[in-house]
């Protein structure tokens, strides 16, 4: 095999494992009575042609962009987070803090921005000090993190931050107008929060690759041993890591209260389940931040496609859930069987 | 008995077994020889079931078989005797070594089998690395092994403990077993083998009865070259470099791992420290690298090292080969970025990746790391070329003293030259260095001064010239009273 092609022969492991996916998530949806393939069409041509679909899944991308950038970082030091599900609604949290409780001024949406990363990282602050501290492993502490995050925004959205123009739903005021982001004419897309998603994962990418800190990150990743050789402080390095994708996710949720939904809601509303669906995306990614750009859209394209299966098939919207369920493990099955391959030879 | 015809194997980007035929006979002892990604290890995982030749076959008694997992191999009465004993280490030697016993459903309280070279009833946790590898050996040959596989079995041996097992490997051999012996030690393969099949690029380079065989002819067969007369140790200079008094460190566990060493070294200086594996080494190392706290004075140019980071005394002049390779090297790095371990932080707020290029090519060219460029990744390289990687680094400093754990542990006799030679230039310049080696020879070819860890208690050092090899052996087993 020359040297092009094995670089290339992964790409061919994961396209063959995306199929496999299809395949499988198509015996489910066989099982509702529906044609696949008509299904798939129908997602595709929602997600690239119509330009309604188009914006729904630029939409979707936002999230995933944001908290799959910080999550590849994470990922790529060794911290497992895999609640940024809770960290993005604290994120929420944080921001609709700043717009409903604090003067609105031209700053505000800025503010609104660091309170959310600030929130977030927060959040995400337990299971790290725990992990570097005590070794109590963070996927335990990440993930039990993520309801207690729900309940909190379920408090506050029924209890004291409960809004007084609002009847009988279970939402607090909607921010100021000034307050909220613009959007792409007709759609949902709160552009200034995709561009900062984009940013973030270039500025990730140099940080990873550029820096003497994102070099100290690699090597506490991947070899803990090599970077005790070298005096790299590990708990530091990893401890940062996992801040830093509490924040990321903080931005997300502080993105979709801003952007869409101008006020704090049901957690269920706030998050498509962005937090679970960023694993994938940052998975994809491969310890690379800039690949986001790629796997947001398509984990993204998903997304939306629930939307159409919905609409179109009369199916649940959770079946994305199925979805990227299914993905994620041929992924995964996919990648070790890889490795296993090139350990045995052919 | 044996025969393994034509086998070849590829990797992606390299052959590693061309056409290899390997006969065994009952009652041999045949050595495979060869450096360091030689093919040694590929062609005995595929005899072993553990990869799958590409081309060629394996012949068991005249008949072709195949092979393809480790218990058809156990099946067949191949046995491998790993190098780092694979057993479990909270259980006594006797339910080891009913591991992996068949027959019936409950399991006999007692394998039954001619004396045990061991008690029974110790657990393997306590015992030494040469005792859990007669372990197993007994369970290889309890499990009815015709042939004995043994990859690398002196590299965790104490001088007196390899006398012992190659008496052992006699007895068994006289009972009908063919063993195999991977090694890359000359004197091992001359002193035990009956027959010697030499590899080299993964090719047969050539098979000798051992009565044929001269050491130089083997040093050519092996290498493709005469190696090069070693390098003269230089007198060491005057005045004090290192000066540790009652060092004592602890292990992981809290357990005192060094009781009190006590030496200083001149500039130029080289202190051989020898030792059974697990003797407070690694310890010792690890304290004077920065790597772990301990009690005591250890002062670098009469100023204490006590508390400071590993990159902190580098940037004083004390570099650190350690123990292992994985320690040193990121496998998932490339090169150059291997190589900027220690510099990294110079280059202010952006790595300079093109400085980092050009210094790992000037590297890889002054220290002859086989690797295509800067950016091939440190797992892709042999053994031999991640330690050249690591010396590189470290010996590029601005150096006044290093600290060299089996700096030439498991690599091939091309490397071990360079290595010794790059030890003692360093030397001749000035640099203190203390060598923590398994290897007797290495020892005595390159210290000034020897001394012996035992149980955690370091004894010398004294002027090399002033101990010989078996009293040696007697300290490092605790048997001198001195």
């Amino acid at each position: 095999m020359s040297g092009d092609l094995r670089r290339l022969a992964p790409l061919g492991v994961y396209g063959a494992a995306i199929l496999v996916a299809f395949a499988l998530v198509g015996g489910v949806l066989a099982g509702f009575g529906a044609s696949p393939l008509e299904c798939y069409e129908a997602i595709l041509h929602a997600s690239f042609v119509d330009p309604q679909g188009r914006s729904e899944v630029l939409r979707r991308t936002i999230p995933l962009l944001l908290i799959g950038g910080g999550l590849t970082v994470a990922f790529r030091a060794g911290f497992l987070n895999i609640g940024a599900e809770g960290q993005l609604l604290l994120g929420a949290v944080g921001a609709a803090a700043v717009a409903l409780f604090l003067p609105a001024t031209p700053a505000s949406l800025p503010a609104m921005f660091l309170a959310g990363a600030i929130a977030g990282a927060l959040w995400a602050f337990p299971a790290a000090w725990l992990r570097t501290h005590l070794r109590v492993h963070e996927i335990l502490t990440t993930l039990m993190l993520t309801p207690v995050a729900e309940y909190l925004v379920v408090y506050l959205i029924n209890g004291p931050w409960r809004g007084e123009h609002v009847r009988g739903f279970s939402y607090t005021d909607a921010f100021p107008e000034r307050l909220q982001l613009p959007v792409l004419e007709g759609t949902l897309v709160h552009w200034p929060t995709l561009a900062l998603g984009a940013a973030l994962a270039a500025a990730l990418q140099v940080l990873l690759t550029h820096t003497p800190a994102g070099y100290e990150l690699r090597v506490a990743g991947s070899s803990p041993k090599v970077a005790r050789y070298a005096g790299i402080p590990i708990h530091r390095v990893v401890f940062l890591a996992g801040i830093l994708s509490g924040g990321a996710a903080g931005l997300a949720g502080a993105g979709e209260v801003a952007g869409i939904h101008h006020r704090l809601l049901e957690p269920a509303q706030v998050s498509l389940g962005y937090g679970y669906t960023a694993i994938i995306v940052a998975w994809l990614a491969r310890g690379r931040p800039l690949a986001v750009l790629l796997t947001a859209p398509l984990l993204g394209a998903i997304l939306a496609g629930g939307d159409t299966l919905k609409t179109g098939f009369n199916m649940p919207f959770r079946i994305i859930d199925v979805f990227s369920g299914t993905l994620l493990l041929c992924l995964i099955t996919a990648e070790a069987l890889w490795a296993r391959r090139e350990r045995r030879g052919p | 008995m044996l025969e393994l015809k034509g086998i070849t194997k590829r990797f992606p980007g390299v052959v590693a077994n061309d056409r290899v035929d390997l006969t065994l006979r009952a009652s041999e002892v045949h050595a495979l020889l060869g450096e360091n990604g030689a093919g040694k290890t590929t062609l005995m995982s595929i005899l072993y079931g553990l990869q799958r030749p590409d081309e060629g076959e394996i012949h068991l008694d005249g008949r072709p078989v195949r092979i393809h997992s480790p218990r058809e191999a156990l099946r067949l009465g191949l046995s491998l005797v790993p190098q780092h004993p694979l057993l479990v280490e909270r259980h006594t030697v006797a339910e080891n070594l009913i591991l992996g016993q068949r027959g019936s459903f409950f399991l006999p309280r007692r394998p039954h089998q001619q004396p045990l070279p061991v008690d029974p009833d110790a657990r393997v946790e306590d015992l030494s690395a040469g005792q859990k590898q007669q372990v197993e050996i007994a369970r290889a040959l309890l499990r009815g092994a015709r042939v004995l596989i043994l990859d690398e079995p002196t590299s965790v041996l104490a001088p007196p403990e390899v006398d012992q097992l190659f008496a052992h490997l006699a007895a068994i051999k006289a009972r009908g077993v063919a063993i195999v012996f991977i090694s890359h030690k000359l004197d091992e393969v001359l002193a035990l083998s009956d027959r010697i099949t030499v590899l080299r690029g993964g090719k047969k380079v050539g098979e000798r009865e051992r009565r044929d065989a001269t050491r130089d002819d083997l040093v050519r067969l092996m290498v493709g070259r005469d190696l090069l007369p070693p390098t003269a140790v230089s007198p060491p200079g005057p005045g004090v470099r290192l000066d540790v008094q009652g060092l004592e460190v602890d292990a992981d566990n809290g357990r005192r791992a060094v009781r009190g060493a006590s030496f200083t070294l001149a500039p130029g200086e080289v202190l051989g420290i020898a030792g059974v594996a697990g003797s407070g080494q690694r310890e010792l190392a690890e304290a004077l690298a920065g790597l772990r706290p301990f009690r005591g004075r250890a002062l670098l140019d009469g100023e204490s090292i006590a508390g400071c980071s590993p990159a902190a005394l580098f940037a004083r002049g004390l570099a650190h080969v350690p123990e292992d390779r994985a320690t040193g090297a990121v496998p998932a790095l490339n090169v150059a970025e291997a190589l900027a371990l220690r510099t990294y932080r110079s280059t202010g707020p952006r790595l300079d990746l093109s400085r980092m290029t050009s210094e790992a090519e000037r590297l890889i060219r002054e220290f002859r790391i086989a690797a295509p460029g800067p950016e091939t990744p440190v797992r892709l390289l042999s053994g031999g070329n991640v330690q050249r990687t690591i010396l590189a680094r470290e010996l590029s400093g601005s150096l006044r003293a290093l600290i060299a754990v089996h700096p030439t542990y498991g690599v091939d006799v091309g490397a071990t030259e360079q290595i010794h030679r790059l030890l003692v230039e360093r030397a001749a310049q000035g640099v203190s260095v203390v060598l923590v080696t398994e290897n007797i020879d290495e020892l005595y070819a390159l210290s000034h001064r020897v001394a012996v860890l035992f149980e955690g208690t370091l004894r010398g050092p004294w002027p090399s010239a002033e101990v010989n090899v078996e009293r040696l052996g007697r300290l490092m087993t605790g048997k001198d009273a001195a």
